[in-house]
């Protein structure tokens, strides 16, 4: 699809070539995930997570049906259906329930993994960003359908975690109160809500996937990025997915696997809250309402405006927790540097990090309960969030210069061998490379 | 424009979250928090051992019929199991005709309807009935209880931070009150009706204290029956009871992991004959790789090689 030297599908089954010629659905496979797709050869192993996160995309559609069979979406139902009937009398009804439990977590953090991964390379910037914009847009419906998947088993935590996310819809000035009743159903969260949660979350996977081709197709259109942040120039610089890339993401993802096998296995409700396996009860508010892991550092953003300023602090943090992950869009207008990978700029690498603390630190904020000096710490952390996105890198692309660019991928693959045996011309290629990078 | 306007709503979120951090320093400076007497002196669950801890834990199947037994004699009179069934103590080790009895003999009925009028009846229990509540709704168990509603204990081991740990502890956990304490919070005394626990999130729990002395239950197996066995084995039957499947799910764990280890390494050979295809290993960390260019130049100058 993306170079000219990507070679096109020969059918070498007859009935393959039958099928090629009727409907070409051989054809695009060959060209989106198998031989006929060149794709940098010097991609390091952070990017492996784009195909680690389609595999836990499909294990959580294939335990989730599943475990859709033998679910009731009822108030007085679904506790037990969980907890009862999947957990003791379906045939391992057990793994598949702590397989889909846990490979929403490990879904999050292999997406969160390349989420991170397209900051540090600048994987949003042009040619890219609308691959960049459709994978926030998995993103989202990723929260979406993880949240009310965590209400379906009907205890503590799925109530009050009902209850708290709907909430944000109160602060909507006017029409807040309302739209809150007609999201639920009801003036709180109950069967009409429990049973369009069930519906949605059914329903949202599929969009996903959907989503997922889009992304993929808007990539193959320039074709995977790579480390060094510079484009592919020709054949030697490529290898086709299959078997090279297939063969590497085989093994990783296994090994992956491998983890993700333990803790199902061994620690299968380590990340979870114990107060789910207790039945909602409207009547009693838990000690501490936590919403899952991957949710705790924009928890930590809602609750660290706590000042009434101009604006009510509820609709304050509702509109910061919203606006994280809506400036994530403009990205690739923001940083306007027209070298891509952070490993060729020092200035921007060093806030980088500093953006991972940071966003640990808000998980670990999000994750504690309410204390005055760890809202503080919430507080300059979140502050930290928006300064890093829309103040600190668009001066850093500005202000910053970048280090030499490899002239091509295949010398910095080749440890520019070339360039050692003949040092002399090794600052006129690097003066090329500076003002290449300048274009 | 979009830089601009992002500039400008950086710094608003900023300055409010600014304004929010001064205030919220301000109120703690100007008015600190209470300590609370919980915060002082609850304590984390004891250390103690059960077979089923760990990645390769098991069941003792004899602790789980003397915990059951525990549960039946001691803790059945006001707490229910209502997830489990009879059938499912086949997992204890008994047998067909075991389960029959011990669900015909169950102290309490299970609800039914009388076939020859429709009223509400009782009848004995079968093995595939889950273990009769001893109150018939929460208003009865309240008013049973000092209106304290005794928690359904099939999950409670998953539903509380230290699983079997915190059951023993609270279990063993019956004190008096510390002298410290009501000299430090004269207002923390534990009210009528509630017992001073150190491991119960607030001190005072509404259960009286189930295990008082040594051989309240008599155990079958010889096992001397002293307060601190009885808790250990009933702490150990509520994680039977919250993860049946437990041993199983470690057996099939260690199968899978070692089969997947294998399929790990297997991949890996492949991808490395794959890979040797394409001749160098592919990386970025070559001489031309930025720390590594500065590093040369170091040595170099160093060496007082030119270039």
């Amino acid at each position: 699809m993306s170079f000219s030297w990507a070679k096109p599908y020969e059918p070498k089954h007859p009935v393959m070539r039958w099928l090629d010629e009727r409907l070409p659905l051989p054809r695009v496979i060959y060209g989106a995930i198998g031989g006929g797709y060149p794709v940098p050869r010097n991609l390091n192993y952070w990017w492996n997570f784009g195909v680690l996160a389609g595999i836990f995309l499909t294990i959580q559609i294939l335990t989730g049906i599943v475990l859709a069979m033998h679910y009731t979406a009822s108030t007085d139902g679904a506790f037990n259906s969980v907890n009862q009937l999947i957990m003791r009398d379906v045939n391992a009804g057990w793994l598949l329930r702590y397989a889909h439990m846990n490979g929403a977590s490990f879904f999050f953090l292999v997406v969160y993994i390349h989420i991170f991964r397209g900051l540090y390379y600048g994987s949003y910037k042009a040619p890219r960003e609308l691959v960049w914009m459709l994978g926030l847009v998995i993103y989202l419906l990723m929260m979406a359908t993880a949240f009310m998947g965590y209400v379906l088993p009907w205890g503590q935590m799925s109530y009050w975690g009902a209850q708290v996310i709907t909430n944000f819809f109160s602060a909507i000035p006017v029409i807040g109160e309302p739209l809150r009743i007609w999201v639920l159903g009801g003036y709180a969260p109950d069967e009409a809500a429990l049973t369009r949660f069930f519906s949605l979350h059914y329903l949202l996977p599929f969009i996903i996937a959907a989503v997922v081709i889009l992304h993929i197709w808007a990539l193959h259109i320039p074709g995977s990025g790579n480390p060094t942040g510079v484009d592919v120039k020709d054949e030697r610089d490529t290898l086709p997915f299959h078997p090279y890339y297939t063969a590497k993401d085989g093994w990783f993802a296994a090994a992956f696997l491998l983890f993700y096998v333990i803790v199902t296995y061994f620690l299968p409700n380590y990340l979870g809250s114990p107060d789910n396996y207790t039945p909602a009860n409207p009547l009693a508010t838990p000690a501490e309402i936590v919403p899952e892991w991957y949710l705790l550092p924009f928890y930590a953003i809602l609750r660290s405006f706590t000042a009434d300023f101009i604006l009510p602090a509820k609709l304050w943090g509702v509109l910061a927790m919203f606006s994280s992950i809506l400036l994530l869009f403009f990205l690739p207008w923001i940083d306007k540097s027209p070298v891509r990978s952070g490993t060729y700029r020092p200035l921007f690498k060093r806030f980088f990090w500093l953006l991972v603390i940071d966003v640990l630190v808000l998980g670990w904020v999000g994750g504690s309960p309410v204390k005055p000096l760890t809202v503080a710490v919430g507080q300059i952390a979140a502050a930290y969030y928006f300064l890093h996105f829309l103040v600190i890198l668009p001066l850093v692309s500005r202000f910053e210069t970048p280090l030499p660019l490899p002239m091509s991928i295949t010398e910095s693959v080749l440890h520019g061998s070339e360039a050692e045996v003949a040092p002399a011309p090794k600052t006129q290629r690097r003066a090329k490379s500076a003002t290449a990078a300048a274009e | 424009m979009v830089r601009f306007i992002g500039f400008l709503i950086g710094l608003v979120f900023a300055g409010v979250l600014l304004i929010a951090f001064i205030g919220n320093l301000a109120s703690y400076f100007s008015s600190p928090p209470e300590p609370l007497a919980a915060d002082e002196f609850h304590l984390p669950p004891k250390e103690v051992h059960f077979s089923s801890d760990g990645p390769f834990g098991t069941f003792d199947k004899r602790q789980l019929q003397r915990g059951f037994q525990v549960f039946s004699e001691v803790c059945s009179a006001c707490h229910s199991l209502k997830l489990v069934s009879f059938r499912d103590l086949k997992g204890l080790g008994y047998n067909d005709a075991e389960i029959k009895k011990i669900a015909s003999d169950w102290k309490v009925e299970t609800p039914t309807i009388n076939p020859d009028t429709g009223e509400p009846s009782t009848r004995k229990s079968l093995p595939s009935d889950t273990i009769p509540p001893p109150f018939p709704n929460e208003v009865a168990a309240r008013a049973a209880n000092n209106n304290a509603l005794p928690p359904d204990l099939s999950l409670i081991t998953k539903a509380r931070e230290g699983g079997a740990h915190y059951v023993y502890s609270i279990l063993t956990g019956f004190q008096n009150q510390p002298a410290a304490l009501l000299k430090k919070f004269p207002d923390a005394k534990t009210p009528p009706n509630l017992h001073y626990n150190p491991y119960f999130a607030n001190l005072n729990i509404a259960m009286p204290p189930p295990l008082t002395t040594d051989g309240q239950v008599q155990y079958q197996d010889g096992t001397k029956p002293t307060v601190d066995q009885m808790a250990k084995d009933v702490a150990a039957f509520l994680v039977w009871t919250a993860q049946p499947e437990l041993q199983r799910r470690h057996d099939a764990g260690l199968a899978v992991t070692f089969f997947l280890l294998i399929a790990t390494i297997l991949a890996y050979l492949a991808k490395q004959q794959i890979w040797h295809e394409a001749h160098r290993s592919v990386r970025i960390a070559g001489p031309l790789e930025p720390g590594n260019q500065v590093k040369t130049r170091r040595a170099k100058s160093k060496a007082g090689v030119a270039g």
